[in-house]
């Protein structure tokens, strides 16, 4: 049985340069790498030194808060480099990938009997753990906390972002499996969103709750989904995992193997051709973007869609998480009276003499310009427009700039992650950083409450 | 240019004068600044944007403030005109030119002494210089009487600019509109300027006592001397009124809000609630009369006996629903608190109108008291969202975490 859930408040970016339905897989990267700032809050204990050979799949360091977590390498290999930054912080791990790739074979618990425990411990030994991230908070999931329910969102709304119907096709069988392992883990429910008129793989799997969703981005984020079904309150847990990254749960509870492929898509207006490509986490980002070729010497790229992503550089890896790829123009460019001409090729909620309200559907070419000075907060009642939850966004962005952890507990903290702040941000007048302030905020309540 | 002027501003990096340098620089260019963390693409608004929105409302009212500034001081002269035409008896030459000599004026003061400030106090704090004051300024002359002695105007948008504004830390920090602010300190420290029947109309004040002498009394200040007036409401909806210098026009302050409430800019949730606040107000005084309540001896109360929805063409009731209520800064932050806050504004406005026939203009006190309270409504509507998460909380589903149990295991063994 599904449920309708329709979202009125929110804002489409529409941008220029989707990515084309169509797949090819990319050249074989040389080199791999583990970004470890996309695992937030974890601190690495090595468990492999540089130079030492490493099959796909064999843990290459673990958390220090939490032996048990392991985190694997994506292919085989030599760890030919462990790059540090101030006071020794790994920042980077770079593994030379070998011609043929050597697998560890882990022993798979039998699904119909295993209970949760035994689940729990084989994804934290075999590397699929830090896929499933948690609120609040928004980092990987504590293995102590049971979680209250489950939330995937398989609706894309994110600017340019991978479809997820589209990486999802054939995947049925993988994503079964880890439904029906995640499933032991919660005595809650699994909660599916997809989009209203999609054919998504999921619309015939057991074991979950699907909702059908409709209307602007946010709707897509799990957050705002979250927020509509089942909110988090203060003491509660839930877990969120990407659809993506269930398939690698799927694989690996199946065979046993790591397999750190996924489909990406390469998107954004400097693309020639965007499109889809097969590659593996932490490949090197060239081995796909030249062979889709670029417009534009200075770009920006992203990790990510344009919202959420994180920057990096044409010698950049594809990041744990990501199954996006963004190039868009930099926008490090003066604009004669930037400030008071009538716009045409940007993206506003507003109609001072901003018209992208005249045609919703027509795809803008966006650079990385903020438009605008960075200023204190004045502008009020425009965050509430583009933003779904049950939050006042404004009250609990001052509550994280001052620090108030009272009023960040009651003003729903708990609930959000950055990312459901990536549109307010984007269309905040006062071009204040809301992402981090909330990264920040969340950052700070799990230090003194957590 | 626009090199040099990049040179210009690595120049000036880290100088005491870079604040200053950038605000010139920024309003020639958007700066080539791009994004560092969070989202890698911006909106098209910045704060510039939407201040400039604002003024643009404004400017119909500032020039139909200069041709009425020439027509109330030649009609106090030569009597009004018998078969008005717009276009030969208001938008003349000679009505322009008193206009441009009196209005122009204050609007430089207005500016120079207000932008002045706000480049001081960025050089010297080191941050940039805001936009806040782009609209305050416009607004300072709008609101005071055409006749306001400069040295006046001056004095009070610096005490407005310093006590009003840059003490709280600037644009958006500020708890009073300045703007009111400036117009609350011209009010109470020289009262009798500001009020009676000689500064309203260009030249009356020179001309008191002499023979030639002209007044020009507001149709609040006939009321509430229980007096009559001679002006159709026809005038007062277009404005050919006696006034402050942009307040008059009904007709242009119903555009500008209009335009701010399609593009989005002010908030259409104050601007109706505080029309119908004045027209709530507004009823209830006239069911007072209606209903033969009134004693013989308090009959003096002609605004009582005002038709209510009148009150909006009159005064500056309709010019501070659209311009100063709608401040975001000093109103209400919360869209329910909007609605509250809107409200009372207009039922305040008309009360203190009426009661008070001193000085019959309640509205700028309503909304000074209003940008006091308008913490207290968003603390209230706050209130609201965060009890509906803490009944929330009651049906929690709170597993013990697996540590905690084997902590209780071995309590429970021990």
């Amino acid at each position: 049985m599904s449920k309708d859930i329709r979202i009125r408040k929110g804002l489409n970016i529409n941008l220029v340069g989707a990515a084309e339905q169509t797949t090819s897989k990319a050249v074989t990267s040389n080199v791999y790498a583990l970004n470890l700032d996309d695992f937030h809050g974890i601190t690495p204990k090595m468990l492999v030194k540089q130079g030492e050979e490493v099959k796909a799949g064999e843990p290459l360091f673990y958390n220090k808060n939490y032996e048990e977590m392991h985190f694997v390498s994506p292919v085989s290999g030599e760890l030919v480099e462990i790059v540090r930054g101030a006071r020794r912080r790994i920042l980077s791990l770079k593994i030379l990938a070998d011609k043929t790739q050597d697998y560890v074979i882990n022993k798979v618990p039998d699904l119909d009997t295993a209970d949760g425990a035994a689940i729990k411990n084989y994804l934290l030994q075999c590397g699929g753990w830090p896929f499933i991230k948690q609120r609040p908070y928004d980092v990987i999931a504590n293995p102590e906390a049971t979680p209250k329910a489950i939330f995937v969102s398989a609706y894309t709304t994110a600017p340019l972002a991978a479809d997820a119907d589209y990486v999802l096709k054939g995947k049925e069988q993988e994503l079964q499996v880890a439904i029906t392992a995640l499933s032991k883990m919660t005595p809650g429910k699994i909660h599916v969103s997809i989009g209203k008129n999609s054919r998504s793989a999921f619309a015939d799997l057991k074991g979950i709750e699907l909702h059908k969703i409709s209307g602007p981005h946010p709707a897509g984020l799990v957050g705002t989904q979250i927020n509509m079904i089942d909110p988090v309150n203060k003491g509660e847990t839930v877990w969120t995992i990407s659809p993506q990254d269930m398939v690698i749960l799927g694989e690996l509870l199946m065979t046993g193997k790591f397999n750190a492929e996924r489909t990406v898509a390469l998107a954004g207006s400097v693309i020639k051709a965007p499109k889809y490509y097969t590659t593996k986490i932490g490949a090197e980002i060239a081995t796909f973007l030249y062979a889709s070729g670029v417009n534009e010497e200075r770009f920006r790229l992203i990790n990510g869609d344009v919202l959420t992503g994180t920057k990096t550089h044409t010698e950049g890896h594809l990041g744990f998480y990501n199954n996006t790829v963004t190039a868009i123009p930099e926008g490090n460019d003066y604009e004669f009276f930037g400030w008071n001409k009538p716009v045409f090729n940007k993206i506003s909620n507003t109609r001072a003499l901003t018209f992208s309200w005249l045609q919703p559907n027509k795809k803008y070419d966006l650079d990385t310009n903020t438009n605008g000075e960075h200023r204190a907060f004045v502008v009020t009642g425009q965050y509430e427009e583009v933003f779904p939850m049950d939050i006042y966004p404004l009250q609990l962005l001052k509550a994280c700039m001052v620090k108030d952890l009272d009023e960040m507990e009651q003003l729903g903290l708990y609930e959000v992650a950055p990312e459901d702040f990536s549109l307010t941000e984007f269309i905040c007048i006062s071009k204040q950083p809301h992402q981090q302030i909330i990264r920040e905020g969340l950052d700070l309540l799990q230090k003194e409450l957590g | 240019m626009k090199d040099k002027l990049h040179q210009l501003k690595l120049k000036y990096q880290g100088k005491k004068m870079a604040p200053a340098f950038n605000a010139l620089h920024t309003f020639l260019y958007t700066p080539n600044e791009t994004t560092h963390s969070g989202a890698h693409v911006r909106g098209a608004d910045d704060l510039k944007r939407t201040m400039n929105t604002v003024i643009m409302a404004l400017i119909p009212c500032l020039l139909f403030g200069m041709f009425n500034a020439g027509y109330q001081h030649y009609s106090a002269i030569n009597g009004f005109p018998e078969n008005f035409s717009l276009v030969n008896d208001f938008l003349t030459w000679d009505n322009f030119l008193i206009g441009i000599t009196t209005v122009l004026p204050l609007v430089i003061v207005s500016y120079g002494i207000g932008l002045g400030i706000e480049f001081l106090f960025a050089v010297i704090k080191g941050h940039e210089v805001e936009e806040g004051y782009l609209v305050t300024g416009m607004l300072v002359p709008l609101i005071v009487p055409v006749d306001t002695p400069l040295w006046m105007l001056a004095i009070a948008v610096a005490f407005g600019v310093v006590i009003g504004k840059e003490v709280f830390g600037g644009t958006g920090m500020n708890i009073l509109n300045p703007a009111l602010t400036i117009r609350a300190f011209l009010f109470f420290a020289y009262p009798t300027w500001m009020s009676g029947d000689k500064v309203w109309v260009h030249g009356a004040v020179e001309r008191a006592g002499t023979a030639d002498a002209i007044s020009g009394e507001t149709i609040l200040g006939s009321l509430a001397q229980g007096s009559d007036y001679s002006y159709s409401l026809s005038d007062m909806f277009y404005g050919f009124i006696p006034g402050s210098v942009g307040e008059t026009s009904t007709f242009l302050i119903l555009l500008g809000g209009l335009f701010l409430i399609f593009s989005k800019i002010a908030s259409w949730r104050i601007m109706v609630s505080a029309v119908i606040g004045s027209m709530a107000m507004g009823l209830i005084f006239n069911g007072i009369v209606d209903a033969g309540w009134l004693p013989e001896y308090s009959k003096f109360h002609t605004l009582m006996s005002f038709p209510y929805w009148q009150h909006l063409l009159v005064g500056g009731l309709a010019f501070g629903i659209v311009f100063m209520a709608t401040d975001p800064v000093t109103g209400s932050q919360t869209n329910k608190g909007k609605w509250i806050y809107g409200f009372l504004i207009g039922f305040l406005s008309v009360m203190i109108r009426v009661f008070n026939p001193g000085y019959p203009e309640g509205v700028f006190l309503a909304i000074l008291l209003m940008n006091v309270f308008a913490p207290t409504i968003d603390h209230y509507v706050v209130r609201g969202n965060i009890k509906k998460r803490l009944k929330r909380l009651k049906t929690a589903t709170i597993y013990p975490k697996a540590s905690d149990e084997v902590d209780s295991l071995k309590t429970e063994t021990a």
